[in-house]
């Protein structure tokens, strides 16, 4: 479904992400891992199509689409879903009729009908359970005012409405609760599909619990330094990053 | 009433060098051109200069008495111990400043005698940054004419003065009738740092006027702590202007606390002219009887990445008149300019007034800029929260504006000057 | 980033089209013969003229202001025609005797004229240049003793409701616009809902000016009894037109004791083009007065318009009466726009609540000018001001010029502005979750400007919204 070779990516004068090479199937579900700055959340919003990063090397084939010359949001129609790590603010838009719009472009986009505001409440009532949210939440703006674990719920909640193909969750367990995080963790694993994909970019083996890895990757100074299966997680958790990282960290190497 | 200061001028001895006097001839022009501004200026909309104008003052006379140290003890404003410049009615009083515990790097000196030591430095600096062009700054062209004296502080590359340096204006029993125009020019060079008190205070109670400018210079990375204290006699006339211009990283924090006079009006003005640079202008004015205090405060964000944090509080007795114009101008290339202003103002009585103008001027899209302003009385539920603890509404009241006043005097990082200014607030309301 | 931004917010007026209809227009130039010319045609009673020519000597002693942060050219005056009046535009006995040229311009612009077409529960005031072609449901509205008909038609069938209350709130010699407009006002509308009555439907004008190097000069005056209540809808358009032309409008409002007026604008007059070339002068003086229990609440939605230059306000006189000012104002290409409020109190626990949002774009320059001033006597008097700004691209301005003025110590007023940019984050995360950069920025700024949107009646709200789209519509760079 996804596959990335050599991928650079650079903020400003900044090189982030120095060759990245991985392969995501169908019916997987990756882990990232890796210590604070060594750009496991860069490679999400580069997937994503983040205008302040500028690829400097490298391909990405999304379902044999060249996936770097799509536009946000056309990656976004071809199903590719990133739930951020910090949701953006969007004061005086309600969560019904963003979500809303988002549906219908997407279905748009995919040569389906677009859904009344009569029907799309229908969806929305039986996806909020998913994620223990209550119905109120639809009519207030997008994240403003949210607490933490209300905007990392909005962003599952998104998910779930959106059904995207590969999901790439950025930090989603950080600043989480252990009852938040199982939540979270619930939802997505709800939405887990034989057809889809998962990637989730995470600092803690905690989340790794509940959304059990079939590979985890170890990033460092913007490579991929070890992959393994799911017991790597385990073993990072024991021994931390440092006895993976051989060569000195260099000052540029940023988040 | 233009004249008498042309007369003035007229009379002012013929020394110094030579810009100078072009300097002199130039701002008495630019006044004579627009004459003093009326309420029809929109800088003085809410502050007429017309009892200046009016009262007919004569250059004032020089010290009656030798003054005694102790009789100066009660503005010394923390410690007794800084290094301190005094100026009697405009003149510098060598006997009673003492700037021997300066540090190495610091010179610290009268504008007089700054103009015979050090000329270079006083030319490149001297009225190169308080603009004196339009009408609103008439008083600001009367200063850049008929300065007589003031100081000059020039602290050195690197220099990190850990002492304030406290200059004290004071005026006498014959400052009566008179008029002084003070000039400070401070130059702070490449890293260094410095705090500084500017006081203007008074030993007797005759109607005078005190029309001073400081300017400031901080170079890449300087800090200057500007403490800026009027608290001159209930009759007097005060009118200040500050001007600061940063560079590349600099860092002025301004405070003006302002007690004193019947008619005051001060300007902070600050240009962040250096990228990473910022300003902290600060305030706190306390009035009573028909007391009249104007603050005008203008940032102007001229380089991208800098910050500005304002926070203006006044609390205002009898039938007293507070003003507070405060400007943020962000111009076209300041991106990411991150500017907070607030002014809040405490009425204590029914005939207080307060005329209130935050404004923001925003030529720049990627910024953050917010202000705010209120006006009110002491907070209602507090005081009943007090009073049902069983503290008496007198004592409550003096409390809750102590309280008012201490969240913008906790901003002075000058310990004893807090402590003192602290006190003196705590005094002013607990003496019911 | 912001380029495309930018490049977002071009946009095609849609109202731009002239209609070709014979006039019957006054030479340009201005002196006491045009004010009586201008009386004559209207066959107003002498009070009527008495009151124009006071305002006009008043007038040539003026002095055009300058104070607000707009520039413009000097403008002449002596060039300007002050009456244009479509020839067929006489008294008519039903709408659909109405000249078809001017019935197609207003289906053009979405206002059916006709009988059997009328929009549903909104009464339409239809005036085209310097008069008003025709009023809807003036039958209807009579059986409740409303009174809702063009300005003319008042003077001739209401004079003492008109002499009562005619410049009881904005005096003649108020300013330079109000005494220009009061010595040459040639139409408006004007509203009279009685004791008691609660007004069954929207009322509404809408303006449209079509003859060249002409100026409009409407006026429009709502008085609402005790205890009445009206909403009063007001739209405006003009055609293309290189030449800038001025518009200069007063309005009253009158709201007697526990009376409600709620006043409604989208104004969508000719902006210009994007280098600056024509449009409309929109120089404009709107002020209530509030009584006894009274509220008074302006909303306005400012898109069109070379130069807008208003300040709607409340004279805040009645104890426990409220003011209330709502407000979005769009500035694109080279529009300039000074626009706030002010909110007098005068009466016991009197309260005004502001919000303005003001968007900026292309080379546009936006001010936010608003007074709050609380005099000696109004005690308990409570204001809350919000006034936020949203940047465009960086060769636009946002200016936020407050004055509060509080001479009573019980008074709490508080006053809150920011200033911010369309994030890029906002706009990457939008259409993350599949949206196009159009539409980001359309829903951005529809959120930013909500708290205005709900105040304005549904079938305004939708226009405004639409207004907006369109004016954010264009192609991404």
């Amino acid at each position: 479904m996804l596959t990335i070779d050599g991928l650079r990516a650079t903020a400003g004068d900044r090189e982030i992400l120095r060759g990245i090479t991985m392969s995501v199937a169908a019916g997987e579900v990756h882990a990232i891992m890796g210590p604070n700055g060594s750009g496991k959340s860069t490679l999400a919003q580069v997937l994503a199509g983040h205008p302040g990063y500028e690829v400097t090397g490298g391909t990405v084939e999304y379902d044999g689409r060249d996936l770097l010359a799509m536009e946000p949001e056309e990656r976004a129609h071809a199903g590719i879903f990133l739930a951020f790590q910090y949701p953006v603010e969007i004061p005086g838009v309600s969560n019904a009729y963003f979500l809303r719009t988002a549906f219908n472009e997407i279905r748009k986009a995919r040569g389906e009908e677009e859904i009344d505001p009569m029907d799309f409440l229908d969806v929305m009532a039986e996806r909020l359970k998913l994620v223990d949210m209550d119905e109120a939440m639809l009519q207030r703006s997008v994240n403003s005012g949210f607490s933490g674990g209300e905007k990392k719920r909005n962003e599952i909640l998104q998910m779930a409405v959106l059904e995207p193909r590969l999901a790439i969750l950025d930090e989603t367990d950080s600043g989480l609760d252990i009852d938040a995080l199982r939540v979270v963790a619930d939802g997505v694993n709800a939405l887990r599909r034989p057809e889809n994909a998962t990637i989730v970019v995470t600092h803690y083996q905690r989340l790794l619990n509940y959304i059990v890895p079939d590979y985890v990757h170890v990033l460092a100074n913007g490579r991929i330094v070890k992959s393994g299966g799911k017991e790597l997680a385990l073993d990072l958790e024991a021994r931390g990053y440092d006895w993976l990282i051989d060569e000195p960290r260099t000052a540029g190497a940023g988040a | 009433m233009n004249t008498a200061f042309l007369e003035h001028f007229a009379a002012l001895p013929q020394e110094g060098p030579s810009f100078l006097a072009a300097m002199r001839r130039d701002a008495l022009a630019r006044f004579t051109a627009h004459g003093f501004p009326t309420p029809r200026n929109e800088d003085w909309h809410f502050t007429s200069p017309a009892p200046i104008v009016e009262s007919s003052f004569e250059p004032m006379r020089p010290m009656a008495a030798p003054i005694d140290r102790s009789a100066i003890a009660p503005w010394m404003a923390g410690s007794d111990e800084w290094p301190l410049l005094v100026f009697v009615n405009g003149r510098f009083a060598p006997s009673l400043s003492s700037t021997a515990s300066l540090p190495v790097g610091v010179r610290a000196m009268s504008l007089a005698s700054a103009l015979l030591e050090e000329p270079t430095l006083v030319e490149r600096y001297l009225g190169r940054v308080a603009s004196f062009n339009e009408q609103a700054f008439a008083f600001v062209a009367l200063n850049t004419a008929l300065m007589r004296d003031g100081s000059v502080i020039h602290v050195a590359r690197d220099t990190r003065v850990s002492r304030p340096l406290h200059m004290l204006f004071l005026t006498d029993d014959a400052a009566d009738g008179g008029v002084t125009h003070p000039r400070n020019l401070v130059v702070v060079d490449r890293n260094a740092e410095v705090s500084l008190i500017e006081q203007y205070a008074s030993l007797a109670g005759g109607r005078s006027l005190t029309n001073a400018v400081t300017e400031a210079v901080l170079d890449d990375g300087a800090t200057l702590r500007h403490y800026r204290l009027q608290r001159e006699n209930m009759r007097a006339f005060h009118t200040g202007h500050v001007d600061a211009r940063l560079a590349r990283d600099a860092h002025y924090h301004s405070f003006s606390f302002a007690t004193g006079a019947e008619l005051s009006r001060i300007n902070i003005y600050a240009t962040l002219g250096g990228e990473g640079s910022g300003a902290t202008l600060n305030g706190l004015y306390m009035l009573d009887d028909v007391q009249h205090c104007d603050h005008q405060t203008r940032i102007e964000h001229a380089r991208p990445n800098c910050y500005s944090r304002e926070l203006y509080k006044g609390i205002l007795d009898g039938a007293s008149h507070g003003v507070f114009n405060g400007k943020v101008y962000v111009h076209a290339e300041a991106q990411k300019t991150d500017g907070k202003q607030t002014n809040n103002t405490l009425l204590l009585s029914e005939r207080a007034r307060i005329d209130t103008k935050p404004q923001l001027e925003i030529f720049a899209d990627d910024v953050k800029c917010t202000h705010g302003a209120t006006v009110g009385r002491l907070d209602a539920l507090s005081a009943f929260y007090m009073r049902s603890r069983g503290i008496t509404a007198a004592t409550t009241r003096r409390l809750l504006t102590y309280a008012f006043a201490a969240e913008v005097l906790e901003t002075i990082e000058l310990e004893p000057l807090r402590t003192a200014l602290e006190a003196l607030t705590l005094a002013r309301y607990a003496g019911e | 980033m912001s380029s495309s931004i930018e490049s977002l917010v071009g946009k095609e007026y849609q109202y731009g089209f002239t209609t070709d209809i014979e006039a019957d227009t006054l030479p340009p130039g201005l002196n006491e013969d045009v004010v009586r010319a201008i009386s004559r045609r209207k066959r107003e009673p002498a009070f009527m003229l008495e009151w124009r020519l006071k305002a006009f000597r008043r007038w040539q002693t003026l002095t055009e202001p300058h104070w607000s942060n707009v520039t413009y050219p000097p403008l002449d005056y002596q060039a300007i025609s002050y009456y244009s009046a479509p020839k067929t535009a006489k008294p008519l006995g039903s709408l659909d005797e109405l000249d078809p040229k001017i019935r197609e311009t207003y289906d053009k612009l979405g206002i059916p004229l006709h009988e059997q077409k009328l929009l549903a529960g909104v009464a339409v005031d239809a005036v085209f240049d310097s008069v008003s072609v025709g009023t809807t449901y003036k039958e209807e509205l009579k059986k409740h003793g409303i009174v809702f008909c063009s300005f003319g038609e008042a003077v001739q069938e209401h004079p003492g409701l008109v002499e009562q209350y005619l410049g009881s709130v904005v005096p003649y010699s108020d300013n330079f616009f109000a005494a220009l407009n009061a010595a040459v006002f040639s139409d408006g509308s004007f509203v009279y809902v009685p004791k008691g009555v609660r007004c069954p439907m929207e009322l509404s004008t809408y303006f449209r000016i079509n003859a060249e190097g002409t100026g409009q000069f409407e006026r429009t005056l709502i008085v609402a009894d005790e205890g009445a209540y009206v909403s009063y809808l007001e739209g405006c358009t003009a055609p293309k037109r290189s030449a800038n032309q001025l518009h200069a409008a007063v309005v009253e409002l009158v709201a007697l004791d526990n009376a409600t007026v709620k006043y409604s604008t989208v104004q969508n007059w000719y902006a210009g083009d994007e280098d600056g070339r024509g449009g409309i002068y929109n120089f404009v003086t709107k002020r209530g007065k509030a009584l006894r229990n009274a509220k008074i609440s302006w909303t306005q939605v400012e898109t069109g318009s070379a130069i807008t230059w208003k300040y709607p306000s409340v004279i805040l006189q009645g104890d426990n009466s409220t003011g209330e000012f709502y407000s979005v104002a769009v500035v694109n290409n080279r529009q300039q726009a000074d626009t706030g409020t002010k909110m007098i109190h005068i009466g016991r626990n009197t309260k005004s609540n502001i919000v303005s949002k003001g968007i900026s774009a292309g080379h546009g320059q936006n001010s936010y000018r608003g007074q709050v001033k609380v005099v000696p006597k109004a005690s308990g008097a409570r204001n809350y001001t919000q006034c936020d700004s949203m940047l465009i691209g960086n060769r636009c301005g946002a200016h936020t010029f407050p004055y509060i003025e509080a001479q009573n110590n019980t008074a709490i007023i508080e006053h809150e502005a920011s200033t911010s940019k369309i994030g890029e984050d906002q706009i990457f995360y939008l259409k993350q979750r599949g949206l196009s950069a159009e539409q980001a920025v359309s829903m951005i700024v529809s959120g930013f400007c909500r708290e205005v949107f709900k105040e304005l009646p549904m079938e305004f709200a939708l226009e405004a919204q639409q207004l907006l789209g369109i004016t954010l519509e264009g192609s991404v760079g």
